[in-house]
């Protein structure tokens, strides 16, 4: 059962008009009648099918390939190597400095595979299952070296997984604001907390990832038929490698099955398919398997915390805290070395903490290489957070809901400026968490602890509180490498009235199930006075449409900022000309012309004295012989929008590193059967903050969707690696994301606290911060205080850890120390 | 003589009759997808558990990757081309557009087959019922709230 409470700060921007309403989505119609178009759904004439030949290994030298015997299969077209990658392709670029900058990263395995799954060959055939039998009958000789599945074995090199590189370790730095070490000195209490650790997991999107690929010989051109989530970087990491100028590669998506960040890095693949197509001659095709994505796609980061100290004083504030973390990206960097600078976009989390201290260090390992997922970076980090919250809270005797209320950044303090220079825009930590407790009932805990204690079962009580920051400043990839020539944000779309009077959008980002067809249509029509069923929002990404820019896609909780802005900008430029055109037309001045109801129409006028948008469309594109030559209207515009950040200083790792920050804050209570370990939701409520909504029920939908990630992670979801580097969790039987039986009840409610710095008063918000991973963290330490309060110390917890828990809760509390002065 | 690998094989989909040579190894849910271009219906794992594939076969509510296109000769199959005729909404596909019960629209396919055929054995589910029903239909993005809101309200609303 969802249940909603209105509890808006201000009124949306637009007193009348679509924005603020959830109105019917656009995509459903074609969705739920199975008429989507996803890439498996595009056909081509001769298609060749093709299936990745994978390493058992997760470490080893390739000592041969031999594919003749596939070749020899009748019905087989071709076949790629890692051999032929590397003469026909330059590695991908490195974000990293050295270290991570020499690694040597191609489309398939060279010379040695790095972790289980990875694809050394492929072969192309005429069906998907000959595909499967030719790439069995691939020969490949394997010399296995010794496997590194752990970050601190990782770090001390003895193995080191790229020669080239000459150490496991990508990136290091440290990052120092305010004055850490007095806080410390001056606190009356420091808490110490030796380790914690955040698992791997990722959203397992439910569409594979996969493309159908074309190759023209005449001009040189690739168009990929496909679900890659951020083309625009897509483009920037295959056109070098293949060795092409960026316009050869045309990125067509319609409907994507979710994404969740884990389709960004699809470059090595799609290298894969552009090489295969262009030798064979014919469009490729490739469908990745469950396993497969599993096993080799991406993984959200595991990050381990070690020798946290937190400066607190006796009345619960604390005033900072230093930690080491080791953040283990994979085999590959790939995106990740972005991962170890994109958690300070919430460097003190929802806090009003002064002094902090993280030395970071990635390493790779022999696992599968991760990218962003749901949350990024950022969601590690906010657990780290909430985890110092809560462990402070319950060694000190400190009430978590006061504690958080003493030390939360104030609703009076907004916009407030963070220890590292990043600005949270609005919101209202506080007065979420009261709607989130009353939501959840949080008066009678007491009761209902007795009430479960009754029943045999153990009643935990927590909170989670976290920040979905969006709209992100590149910039700050150039902490990570000054050479890095990215900074700033941007997205492109137009909007063109057309000769019948359609209202044609196109949008440069790269929807994925948030219904960007449809808020679009909103924001379009509120501008230019029509209903939002009168304008058409082209479905997908098309490289061709126009409409994008370098970094153009669906990716760090932007689009109601860069997507929509973009839409905003293009639609003000059309009623401008729209405007100007009909006054033209009417013999009216322009501030007496009004659009509205399809209509330009002279303001209290007669009512002939009005064009329908046909007949401005008409006018411009087809009878336009009477219009003077120095009027030249086109009613179709690009904009692009950019907010503007500023610069980023370096020295200091310092700057405007996001622009909106969108929160949520959960409560939930848990009931633990002692006798198993076995953990279960009982009451959950998640409050979100996105400043205004566009369209209610979409950003509702979000919020429910990023509960459900969360819930999976804390109790479930887990890449569990053994020590051979093999994947333990490889499919949706061993790996176990929540199913209708598995969701509590979810209650939510709102708070509304208008951006001040984007354009619609709205903030990205589809991430979601993890909040119910550190609220379900919480429950369960609270559910455990009165046996023996073992520390929580993992993000997933699923019976089997729970009951170990229970079992030695002294082996956890050795985790923590407390100083008191 | 060697095995036979392909067969001739009569399906009844949608109220209408195919014809086709198939493959013996052929899984059902490629032979409706690849040879027959009913792409409506998906694939979203390989182990049987995620439900994208849900068809209709005789009156049962089945996941097609789990059989063999072999298996189906005679049988009568809905796929969710098959659920709303004319291009008019079924009041369960009109009710997951009204509670925003699907956003990348993925599973939606599955689950609708399977909701219909809960709504025909159970034409009034309770909450548990229904999630009980789509217990073998995974979905990434909903979190099942409005799922289960909409089909609910089918229910109530008979």
């Amino acid at each position: 059962m969802s249940t909603t409470t209105i509890t808006t700060e201000s009124g949306t921007v637009l007193e009348k008009g679509a924005i603020g309403q959830s109105i019917p989505r656009k995509e459903d119609k074609r969705l739920v009648q199975g008429q989507g178009v996803f890439f498996d759904d595009v056909r081509r004439h001769g298609t060749g099918y093709v299936h990745f030949v994978r390493s058992p290994y997760a470490h080893a030298k390739i000592v041969s390939i031999d594919v003749s015997a596939a070749l020899a299969l009748e019905g087989v077209y071709g076949t790629i190597t890692g051999d032929e990658v590397a003469i026909h392709t330059d590695p991908f670029f490195e974000m990293s400095t050295p270290p991570g900058a020499n690694i040597k990263d191609y489309a398939l395995a060279v010379g040695k595979v790095r972790f289980q799954g990875e694809p050394v060959a492929a072969v192309c055939a005429a069906t998907r299952e000959l595909a499967r039998d030719a790439a069995e009958l691939v020969e490949v000789e394997y010399d296995p070296l010794d496997v590194l599945v752990d970050p601190e074995a990782s770090a001390a090199d003895e193995v080191v997984l790229h020669e080239e590189a000459g150490s496991n370790v990508v990136w290091s730095g440290v990052f120092d604001w305010g004055d850490v070490d007095q806080a410390l000195a001056e606190a009356d209490h420091v808490v110490k907390i030796k380790r914690l650790h955040f698992h791997r997991f990722s959203s397992t999107p439910l569409e594979c990832s996969g493309a159908l690929v074309e190759y023209q010989r005449g001009t040189g051109q690739w168009t990929l038929y496909c679900n890659h989530q951020m083309p625009g970087v897509g483009a920037i990491w295959m056109a070098p490698a293949l060795r092409c100028g960026i316009d050869k590669l045309r990125f067509v998506t319609q409907d994507i099955g979710g994404a969740f960040g884990n389709k960004i890095c699809l470059h090595p693949y799609y290298v894969v398919l552009c090489l295969l197509a262009r030798k064979l001659g014919r469009p490729v095709q490739w469908t990745e398997w469950r396993t497969d994505q599993h096993m080799a796609n991406a993984h959200g980061n595991e990050r381990t915390f070690l020798d946290v100290e937190v400066a607190v004083r006796s009345d619960g504030t604390m005033t900072g805290f230093k930690v080491k973390a080791l953040d283990d990206c994979g085999a590959f960097p790939r995106y990740e070395p972005l991962g170890c600078i994109i958690w300070a976009q919430v460097t003190p989390g929802c806090y009003a903490w002064r002094n902090i201290r993280v030395d970071f260090t990635q390493v790779c390992t022999n696992k599968a290489p991760v990218s962003p997922n749901r949350g990024y970076s950022r969601m590690q980090h906010l657990w780290l957070t909430e985890r110092i919250i809560d462990i402070v809270a319950a060694e000190l005797g400190l009430d978590p809901v006061e504690v958080r209320k003493r030390n939360y950044v104030k609703a009076e303090q907004m916009p407030y400026e963070t220890p590292n220079g990043c600005v949270y825009d609005s919101g209202d930590y506080a007065r979420s968490l009261d709607i989130a407790l009353e939501l959840i009932g949080y008066d009678g805990l007491e009761q209902r602890r007795k009430d479960a204690e009754a029943r045999g079962k153990l009643l935990g009580f927590g909170i989670g509180s976290t920040l979905d920051s969006g709209t992100n400043n590149f910039g700050q990839s150039q902490m990570l490498n000054p050479d890095l020539q990215f900074s700033g944000n941007n997205e492109a779309a137009t909007v063109k009235l057309d000769i019948f009077g359609e209202v044609v959008v196109t949008i440069g980002t790269v929807p994925q199930g948030q219904g960007h067809e449809t808020t679009a249509s909103q924001v379009v029509a509120d501008i230019i006075g029509c209903s939002p069923e009168q304008v058409h929002v082209r479905p997908g990404y098309d490289t061709w449409f126009n409409s994008n820019v370098g970094l153009s896609g669906t990716y760090a909780s932007q689009f109601a900022v860069t997507g929509l802005g973009a839409v905003k900008g293009a639609s003000e430029l059309l009623r401008d000309e729209m405007i100007k055109l009909a006054a033209f037309v009417l013999q009216a001045p322009e501030d007496q012309i009004e659009l509205a109801d399809g209509m330009a129409r002279i303001k209290d006028g007669p009512e002939e004295a009005a064009l329908p948008f046909m007949a401005l469309g008409a006018i411009v594109n087809a009878n336009n012989a009477f219009l003077p030559p120095d009027f030249n209207p086109t009613l179709n515009h690009r904009y692009v929008f950019r907010p503007y950040f500023g610069p980023v200083d370096l020295e200091q790792k310092m700057g405007k590193l996001t622009l909106t920050y969108a929160s949520q804050i959960h409560a939930c209570l848990v009931e633990i059967d002692p006798e198993t370990g076995q953990t279960e939701i009982v009451d959950y409520a998640a409050v979100d903050d996105c400043g205004v909504r566009i369209h209610p029920q979409i950003v509702e939908g979000q919020v429910h969707g990023a509960t459900a990630h969360a819930i999976g992670a804390a109790l479930h979801e887990d890449f569990v690696y053994d020590e051979d580097g093999t994947l333990l969790t490889p499919n949706f039987y061993d790996y176990h994301v929540p199913h209708a039986m598995d969701m509590p009840p979810l209650k939510t409610g709102h708070v509304e606290s208008p951006s001040p710095v984007s354009p619609l008063g709205a903030k990205g918000m589809g991430e979601g911060g993890g909040g119910g991973i550190h609220a379900v963290c919480a429950a369960i330490q609270d559910a455990l205080r009165s046996a023996g309060a073992p520390i929580v110390y993992d993000s997933c917890n699923p019976s089997h850890r729970v009951w170990a828990m229970l079992q030695d809760a002294e082996s956890t509390r050795a985790l923590v120390e407390v100083t008191s002065r | 003589m060697p095995p036979e690998t392909a067969k001739t094989i009569s399906v009844e989909i949608n109220g209408e009759l195919y014809e086709r040579e198939v493959d013996a190894r052929r899984l059902l849910v490629h032979f409706i997808r690849d040879d027959l271009g009913l792409t409506g219906t998906h694939i979203g794992c390989d182990t049987g558990n995620c439900g994208a594939c849900t068809i209709q076969f005789d009156g049962l509510a089945i996941k097609s990757c789990m059989m063999l296109a072999v298996q189906a000769d005679g049988a009568k199959l809905g796929t969710v081309e098959g659920l709303a005729g004319d291009g008019a909404l079924t009041p369960l596909q009109q009710s997951f557009s009204d509670h925003h019960a699907l956003q990348c629209g993925y599973c939606t396919p599955g689950m609708l087959m399977s909701a219909s055929y809960l709504l025909e054995q159970n034409p009034h589910p309770t909450e548990e019922e229904i999630r009980k029903a789509l217990q073998g239909n995974i979905c990434r993005c909903t979190g099942y709230v409005n799922i289960v809101e909409a089909v609910k309200a089918v229910g109530e609303a008979r």
